[in-house]
């Protein structure tokens, strides 16, 4: 039963515990003898102090008022919210893997320097890419990693000048904000009435002073960029480089790689496509391959395998340096690989074809009740617009609202800020036939309220746990933690 | 073949094709030029089993020396703790690792209470005004906290001064972030094992935007930050702590001593060392540098109703909104690993949190007095919480591999990454180390520097 769960610390007590800490087996020397006296610790923190079951009670009642994938359909767009296999959370906690320390010498951690070298090997064919770094937290901070690195090209080329970065309009917004965190000008190249890369502006805005393009193929509306090639000579031609964001990568497994349409520079969200899971908002993985004129530049420690085993090879001298601490988000690239090699080519290619294939079937039960801004085949996801309920008053945002009393996660929204009341919708391929179905009946029920019966959506949800919550409070009076016996602003 | 990620059967395909007017399934594809179409499947291994992948793992991972195994005198920023078994049974329930950012409140309140208690959480215990839901891992969130107060000067201070007491991968990453809006760097070294503060005080200069110190520092002495603080203030620059929040249940919290922001990674709490990662960076500061904060933030608010709720809140300062006129791209972060850290301390409670730490102390001293005794040479004398270095005299990394015969995972080679420190070893004991096995790591110390 989903009901409010007091804080944690409401329903803590004094003289609680839910530990048990190792027998302390050397002499309880006084901390004033160990320590200076100003740097002692005078009040002690104010954690909860709860029993082992009291804690476990919390924590699950907390999550029953949470929604995963686990829990119902998912189809958030641009997340690829796709199932996340119970076998890669075994293996991930398999004691060599979870208890080990990154700065054990090479030798006592070959295992697991020969899984990074082989998932390595795996991004390197699936984007035909010559080289793979593991070493990017999460997809925009990938970004930045290989705006970074095309940075140092330019650099490196004696064209410091180059410091812009063309980004369509529909773009993810993390895009221009890593352009910018990498010292770049972010430019903004149109989408066209096809949904596409207006070639005829790109034309204009690519020149000498342009560094890179970053473009997600399919691109955020979930049409393929028919027009990559000639796209990507146009970068070429004007001494630029391509990005290839992969957060949609989903769509392309086996089908077209990166490498092959022209991009120089690429990001997967392993997180997204190879199914580690997204965690409540990470950690993910977003690891970067590069084409060979970028090689010298990549993040320092690289993975090099040698006749005595696989080593780190710290003398990059053109390197941009560390991104990240360690080796990267090694628990995740765990789960990626596991994916990889339960798939195989065969399997990931289906994959890619099944995710199409949902996207675009349920495209065509939902077509007739909304406004589809760009009729033709899609890829993984699609967008739709709230346009025509919008004229009855009722908002995407009401009918995602709604959309949560049929249980169901409502799609992306408001993005891409391109189309009008936007649905952006990725089922992914580990949906049935049967959930599209009852998710399509589902929206269409909401098309209709919002016609005949506009209250019922504008004031959803009914069912969940909380009604509709005020942002707007929320964010002109923050208030960010708890503070006990008084309703603290903090 | 069929795969058990995948429920479309033929039949559905078929039907489905035949629903949307496709013949079959590379109509769908028609769009993509034919000459970048790949032809030949991918060249990856073949389809694997479960039951041959789980063994194939299992021998990989069995091919990692792993410190449940080998009793690990390694640290440097990454931590063997005891992590209580309900933080896995918590963060293992799929409602929880299955969901992604919570952007519908009204069906991720489980996520986002979890997340206002972890934000409460590291404001208690650094002492600071607010956190945020959490960062990559300490070092980018030591980067981010630097980008942070540049900007908080609106850009009219580029100077960052960093102690060398910081640890060497931080230092590393925040020069890589340093380089994309151009920052100057400048490194304070140390002044024994502490930050040398008459170097500090001539680095200092209108131009500053930011000191960064380490707490301990990575050579595991605690810094004095009141005389820091004073410094730093005095310039009216931001001063920006790096501290490990377990060291925090037994150290004066840098909130106490006036810090701007309080840096760091939540992995000593509850989180596996997975060779480094994922871990979880922590992020706190002052309400008044709040709107120029990076990462998520959750807040407190109330329903059409007036029952309480919490939501993502602030959200004009991140990169969606903000695009190319933010000052972070942060976007995924770690919130899985903040539930980890949130059990852990509330597990810990109060007291735990500081009988860990106080454990951790205790024990690290008891080696340092062990190893002089046994005539190994300690080489700095101020206060540490749970590491220390030693002089080896010889090659550390040799030092190391004679440990390992023993069956001991020996401390950090400092020569492998300072120049001047060859021969020099950082050791660390948790709570998690014995009296009986730090007994054998002393005699095995000693028996391997001769």
């Amino acid at each position: 039963m989903k009901q409010e769960q007091p804080l944690i610390f409401e329903i803590s007590r004094p003289g609680r515990t839910g530990h048990s800490l190792p027998e302390n087996d050397v002499a309880e020397v006084p901390v004033e003898k160990l320590l200076p006296a100003e740097c002692i610790r005078e009040e002690a923190p104010e954690l909860p102090e709860v029993s082992e079951l009291e804690l476990m009670r919390h924590y699950t009642a907390l999550s029953v008022n949470n929604h995963g994938v686990d829990t119902g359909f998912y189809p958030l767009g641009s997340c690829t919210m796709k199932y996340n296999p119970k076998m890669h959370e075994d293996i991930a906690r398999m004691e060599g893997f979870s208890h080990v320390h990154p700065y054990q010498p090479e030798d006592q951690i070959q295992g697991a320097l020969e899984l990074m070298y082989h998932l390595q090997s795996c991004l390197c064919e699936i984007t035909g890419m010559d080289e793979v770094t593991l070493q990017s937290a999460a997809g925009a901070q990938g970004e930045w990693t290989g705006l970074m690195m095309i940075r140092a090209f330019h650099e490196a080329n004696g064209k410091p000048h180059r410091r812009k970065v063309i980004i369509p309009d529909s773009a993810h917004g993390t895009n221009p904000a890593s352009a910018r965190v990498a010292g770049f000008d972010a430019v903004t190249v149109r989408t066209n009435e096809k949904g596409l890369v207006d070639i005829d502006h790109l034309k204009e805005v690519a020149g000498d002073d342009t560094a890179a393009l970053m473009l997600t193929n399919p691109n955020t509306l979930g049409l393929f960029e028919e027009e990559i090639t000639e796209i990507a000579s146009i970068i070429h031609e004007a001494g630029g480089k391509l990005y290839y964001d992969g957060a949609n990568s989903n769509a392309i497994l086996g089908i077209t790689r990166p490498g092959d349409m022209g991009f120089d520079v690429v990001h997967l969200n392993l997180h997204k496509t190879f199914t580690g899971p997204h965690g409540g908002g990470g950690p993910g993985s977003g690891p970067v391959g590069v084409k060979k004129d970028l090689l010298p530049f990549l993040p320092k420690p690289l993975l090099k395998k040698e006749a005595d085993g696989y080593r780190w090879d710290y003398d990059r001298p053109a390197s941009i340096g560390r991104v990240k601490p360690f080796y990267g988000n090694f628990g995740i690239n765990i789960r990626a690989y596991a994916y990889i090699r339960t798939m195989g080519a065969k399997g990931l290619k289906q994959v890619s074809e099944h995710a199409v294939l949902n996207a675009n079937y349920l495209l065509h039960k939902l077509a007739p009740y909304f406004d589809v801004p760009y009729e033709r085949y899609c890829k993984h996801e699609f967008v739709l617009s709230g346009k025509r309920q919008k004229k009855n008053g009722v908002s995407t945002l009401d009918m995602a609202k709604r959309l949560l009393d049929f249980g169901y996660h409502p799609p992306t929204i408001y993005f891409p800020i391109n189309v009008e009341e936007c649905f952006m919708v990725e089922p992914t391929e580990t949906e049935s036939k049967e959930t599209l179905d009852a998710f399509a009946d589902a929206m269409v029920t909401i098309a209709k309220e919002a016609e005949y019966e506009p209250e019922t959506v504008l004031n959803a949800p009914h069912t969940t746990v909380v009604r509709r919550l005020d942002e707007t409070t929320a964010a002109r009076k923050p208030v960010l933690i708890f503070k006990p016996n008084k309703n603290a602003q903090g | 073949m069929n795969f058990r990620y995948l429920p479309a059967t033929e039949e559905d395909k078929q039907d489905m094709l035949h629903t949307i007017g496709a013949e079959k399934m590379s109509d769908l594809f028609e769009d993509i030029p034919e000459r970048i179409r790949t032809q030949e499947e991918m060249d990856l291994p073949e389809a694997a089993s479960e039951p041959r992948l789980l063994k194939e793992m299992s021998q990989l991972s069995r091919k990692n020396a792993d410190v449940r195994t080998y009793p690990s005198f390694l640290g440097a920023g990454v931590y063997d703790h005891y992590i209580p078994s309900v933080v896995d049974h918590v963060i293992r329930r799929s409602e929880f690792y299955t969901a992604y950012t919570p952007y519908q409140p009204e069906i991720s309140q489980g996520e986002l209470q979890a997340i206002f208690e972890f934000q409460t959480m590291i404001s208690e215990l650094t002492q600071m005004d607010i956190a945020n839901s959490s960062m990559y891992d300490g070092h980018t969130a030591l980067a981010e906290a630097a980008l942070m107060a540049v900007s908080h000067s609106k850009m009219k201070k580029t100077k960052i001064i960093v102690s060398e007491g910081v640890h060497p991968e931080a230092l590393a990453v925040l020069d890589t972030y340093a380089a994309g809006p151009g920052l100057t760097v400048v490194r304070v070294p140390l002044q024994g094992a502490r930050t040398d503060k008459e170097v500090l005080e001539k680095e200092m200069d209108e131009q500053t935007a930011a000191v960064l110190v380490q707490y301990p520092n990575f050579f595991g002495t605690v810094e004095e930050l009141k005389e820091i603080e004073t410094m730093v203030h005095q310039k009216d620059s931001l001063f920006i702590v790096s501290s490990n929040p377990l060291a925090l249940g037994i150290l004066t919290p840098p909130g106490d001593f006036g810090a701007d922001i309080v840096i760091g990674d939540t992995q000593p709490l509850g989180i596996p060392m997975q060779l480094g990662g994922p871990h979880c960076g922590y992020f706190a500061t002052s309400r008044k540098l709040m709107r120029k904060m990076p990462g998520r933030l959750v807040g407190q608010t109330v329903d059409k109703e007036g029952n309480r709720g919490f939501v993502l809140t602030l959200q004009t300062r991140e990169q969606h909104i903000r695009r190319d006129k933010a000052t972070s791209n942060i976007c995924s972060n770690q919130a899985l690993n903040a539930l980890a850290s949130s059990v852990a301390m509330s597990a810990l409670g109060k007291n735990g949190i500081r009988d860990m730490a106080l454990q951790s102390l205790r024990k690290t001293n008891y080696f340092k007095e062990k190893l002089k005794h046994e005539g190994v040479s300690v080489v700095h004398e101020e206060p540490v919480f749970n590491e220390f270095v030693i002089h080896t005299q010889t090659d550390a990394a040799a030092v190391n591999r004679r440990l390992f015969e023993k069956g001991i995972i020996g401390g950090y080679d400092l020569g492998s990454v300072y120049e001047d420190r060859f021969g020099h070893m950082l050791l660390c004991v948790t709570e998690m180390r014995t009296r009986d096995e730090i007994d054998a790591a002393a005699a095995a110390l000693k028996g391997a520097i001769k």
